[in-house]
């Protein structure tokens, strides 16, 4: 008879994950709390480093979908059952989903950008985040964004709720660096004579070809670089955004005025993540992201047997990086079902 | 004009928008290599002149960039246009020809700099 | 500007304020700067409010200016706060309010300290029980004064006499409010609306019909400071953050502004006067200044306090143009005339700055 597994979570770890598993002939059952699969995928309109369209990879990933799965949307869990190496999920409708195995690839939320009050996310009219803008581009709707705005001159926040222990997040987000880039690109090409501002700490362009898009940033696109935290944002009588940083390079503060600011907001816990690992008793990390028995040789496996993570619930992690995580996952999954090894 | 023993102290804050930003424009029209610099601060740290006076052509580099361009004249003349901090650039940013360019810029744009 | 935005942050910072039965202690320095503020105060909640504030003549200084100038250590500002909840606990109140902005961060320190720290508390017990035998409860209620003018100002604006509307236009007086530094920078949360937009003041010029101006620099401290201040040579500092303030609000034209701290609005008024001296510049309209109010200086207007009973004679910047905006009633007469008609004198006119009553 062969042996069943459950994915928790329909974006790109649990995707990738259930693909995998069916390839290897595993029975695969994936619960989903959204209408349709892909997660934080499908606001997306271009990746990095190479800004292909993130529609192809999500092509990949649901070709993956194919025979096999069974597909639960608009599931939410509400409790999960063990007994005798068997796990049941139960559904808020009713049903019920017996496995021998779990994979929890539940994900991350976005940073509530409103937390950081002096940034004036939800109170200016020009202040908006990155995810904000990602939909724009994707809409096709960046002409709506930059209508009535004179000077074009846009200004990008780096660590918007990452490195910052005042809401909580002392971690790196690590990708949102990258994101302004791309996104600083992608602006200047709608607007030639725009002039663009990423404001950084420093630049944690940590990838392969992401320190040369950074180059590229410079040398081709002309994006200027002001090392420093934005430490406040004001509102002109005009609507346009008043910034206040140090240029920690030059040593002095600097003042500058903005048709657009950007806020990079960064990856947290989802809460519910949360819940199901209170389920399984699973355990967090400082960071509240949750911990692999291992994170140097069992990235994937939990210290509760038959229970497994995959993709960004253990941390900030990139598109690229979650796919061969999940696969990593899949593999230990695999094994675990053969052999009864975690 | 009354002195009440105390005065109005100027602001160092930045402001760019107030910023003459010619100067820049027109250098880095001409040198466009200025514009990778990553701000590593090799170029000051091999600066002949850089160990003998407060001179820093990286932090000349950056204040130009932001329009802050006072006393670049008297600034540009430590420059002993030695050409080692082009050498030990990472980047290969032409810093020789920023000064270069500096003086015919304010030459040229008549700056009361 | 999406007000929704802000009224969220404003719900996650609502602070209990208590309703009734206060034990009241002044400032050092707001009798000399503002000599009619505390007085209004007291005037608004015992006549208008029917409130029983109480008052304790034998209470000293919080110590904040000397803590603040680093001249009095923690240790001993603690033994002076607890001597306060003693005069306090002694009369029989639990509900303690300050006049104090500066006195007010102090005493929210040292109890944010005590909780935080129950040896710190053990210790300020023992020192003051060592020193004068009095003992005491911490209060249950800590409030700014100005946080007790937030809560009655529905029912003040009720009572009131005028709105801060143009009388003319029927246009809402466009106000800058500037929140004391020791508010809420230190405790976010013991603030009404928080550090990043306080509402404490907005509320009471909402409520009173005028129209809140944001700016730019609205955090930015007045620069009073401590040491800053107390040392005429360090004065250029103190006065160039003024400055800053000014020059961030004045595209926006305000009309007055409003203030719930002891030195703002000495330094914000008494700085346009010497700001105008020493170059010249003025920030109202025809070589006006920005009229500059405390928060019961603006209620007692409201409720149709006579403008000289409330001391804005002593104002250096001229409160004139702003009272006939409104409409207020006051006899230019009696603007240097004590309650007893005499003489009180009067300043030399500015050089710059437009004085009132106008020189024929």
């Amino acid at each position: 008879m062969s042996k069943t597994a459950i994915i928790i979570g329909g974006g790109v770890a649990g995707m990738e994950t259930a693909g995998q598993l069916n390839r290897l002939g595993i029975e695969v059952v994936l619960i989903e709390k959204q209408a349709s699969l892909g997660g934080h995928l499908k606001n997306w309109d271009r990746l990095f480093p190479d800004r292909r369209e993130s529609q192809e990879v999500f092509d990949y990933l649901e070709k993956g979908m194919n025979d096999g799965i069974s597909l639960y949307l608009n599931a939410t869990i509400s409790d999960i059952r063990e007994a005798g190496g068997k796990f049941t999920v139960i559904l808020e409708d009713g049903r019920e989903l017996s496995s021998d195995a779990l994979v929890l690839a539940t994900g991350y939320d976005l940073f509530d950008a409103r937390k950081k009050e002096e940034y004036g996310f939800g109170i200016y009219d020009n202040v908006i985040t990155s995810a904000e803008l990602e939909e724009f581009f994707r809409n096709n709707k960046q002409k709506n964004l930059f209508e009535g705005v004179q000077s074009k001159r846009v200004g990008i926040v780096h660590c918007v709720g990452s490195r910052d222990e005042k809401v909580g997040n002392l971690y790196c987000s690590k990708l949102c660096c990258v994101t302004g880039v791309k996104q600083a690109i992608e602006i200047r090409e709608l607007m030639p004579d725009a002039e663009i501002f990423c404001f950084y700490m420093d630049l944690r362009m940590f990838d392969r070809h992401f320190e040369e898009m950074y180059y590229e940033a410079q040398e081709k696109w002309g994006i200027r670089f002001i090392r420093g935290r934005l430490s406040e944002a004001a509102e002109n009588p005009d609507h346009t955004i008043l910034v206040k940083v140090e240029d920690t390079l030059t040593g002095l503060p600097l003042k500058m005025k903005v048709d657009l600011l950007i806020l990079l907001v960064g990856f947290v816990p989802s809460p519910e993540t949360k819940r199901l690992a209170g389920m399984l008793g699973l355990k967090e990390g400082d960071d509240r992201f949750l911990c692999p028995s291992d994170e140097h040789l069992l990235p994937n496996s939990t210290d509760h047997p038959g229970v497994f993570l995959a993709g960004t619930l253990k941390g900030p992690a990139s598109i690229a990086a979650t796919i061969v995580d999940a696969r990593a996952a899949a593999l230990q999954v695999a094994e675990y079902l053969v052999n009864g090894e975690r | 004009m009354k002195s009440f023993g105390y005065t109005i102290t100027k602001d160092r804050q930045i402001d760019y928008d107030a910023n003459d930003r010619r100067l820049i424009e027109y250098v880095e029209g001409i040198e466009p290599s200025i514009r990778i610099c990553m701000e590593c601060g090799s170029c000051s740290a091999t600066c002949t002149a850089g160990h003998f006076t407060d001179f820093s052509i990286r932090r000349l580099h950056t204040l130009l960039q932001r329009g802050e361009t006072l006393h670049l004249r008297k600034e540009i003349e430590k420059c002993m246009l030695c050409g080692k901090c082009q050498l030990v650039c990472p980047r290969g940013v032409n810093l020789r020809n920023l000064i270069l360019i500096i003086h015919q810029a304010l030459d040229k744009l008549h700056h009361d700099l | 500007m999406k007000i929704e935005g802000k009224k969220q942050i404003w719900n996650d910072y609502q602070k209990e304020i208590a309703e009734d039965h206060f034990f009241y202690v002044r400032s050092c320095i707001r009798q000399n700067f503002f000599p009619g503020s505390e007085k209004s105060f007291l005037r608004i909640m015992k006549e208008e409010l029917k409130k029983d504030v109480y008052e304790n003549p034998s209470h000293t200084t919080c110590s904040g200016i000397g803590y603040h100038t680093d001249i009095v250590p923690f240790e001993t500002s603690m033994t002076m706060v607890a001597r306060q909840f003693a005069l306090m606990t002694e009369a029989g109140y639990e509900n303690f309010t300050t006049s104090c902005i500066t006195s007010f961060g102090l005493y929210s320190e040292v109890l944010n300290t005590w909780e935080h720290e129950p040896e710190m508390e053990e210790k300020a017990r023992e020192f003051l029980y060592k020193a004068t035998g009095r003992e005491f409860k911490k209060p249950k209620n800590v409030s700014h004064a100005s946080d007790v003018i937030y809560r009655f100002r529905k029912e003040i604006a009720e009572k009131g006499k005028y709105r801060l509307v143009n009388k003319l236009t029927g246009e809402p007086i466009r106000v800058v409010e500037h929140i004391g530094c020791h508010y809420s920078k230190m405790f976010p949360s013991k603030g009404v609306g928080g550090a990043e937009y306080p509402y404490v003041l907005i509320g009471m010029i909402e409520d009173w019909g005028g129209e809140v101006i944001d700016y730019p620099e609205r955090r930015h401290c007045c620069g009073f400071g401590f040491r800053q201040y107390l040392v005429q040579a360090n004065r250029g500092f103190s006065v160039s953050c003024s400055k800053k303030k000014f020059d961030s609000m004045e595209p926006y034209q305000p009309e007055m502004i409003l203030t719930n701290c002891p030195g703002c609005p000495m330094f914000l008024d008494r700085w346009q006067y010497a700001i105008s001296e020493m170059e010249g510049k003025t920030y109202g309209p025809d070589g006006t200044g920005i009229p500059v109010l405390t928060y019961e200086e603006l209620a007692g207007l409201v409720l149709g306090h006579d403008p000289w009973d409330l001391g804005l004679q002593v104002h250096q910047v001229p409160v004139e143009p702003l009272l006939d905006k409104i409409g207020i009633s006051y006899d230019p007469e009696k603007k240097f005339k004590a309650a007893d008609g005499s003489d009180i004198g009067r300043p030399e006119a500015p050089v710059y700055l437009k004085f009132y009553p106008e020189q024929a």
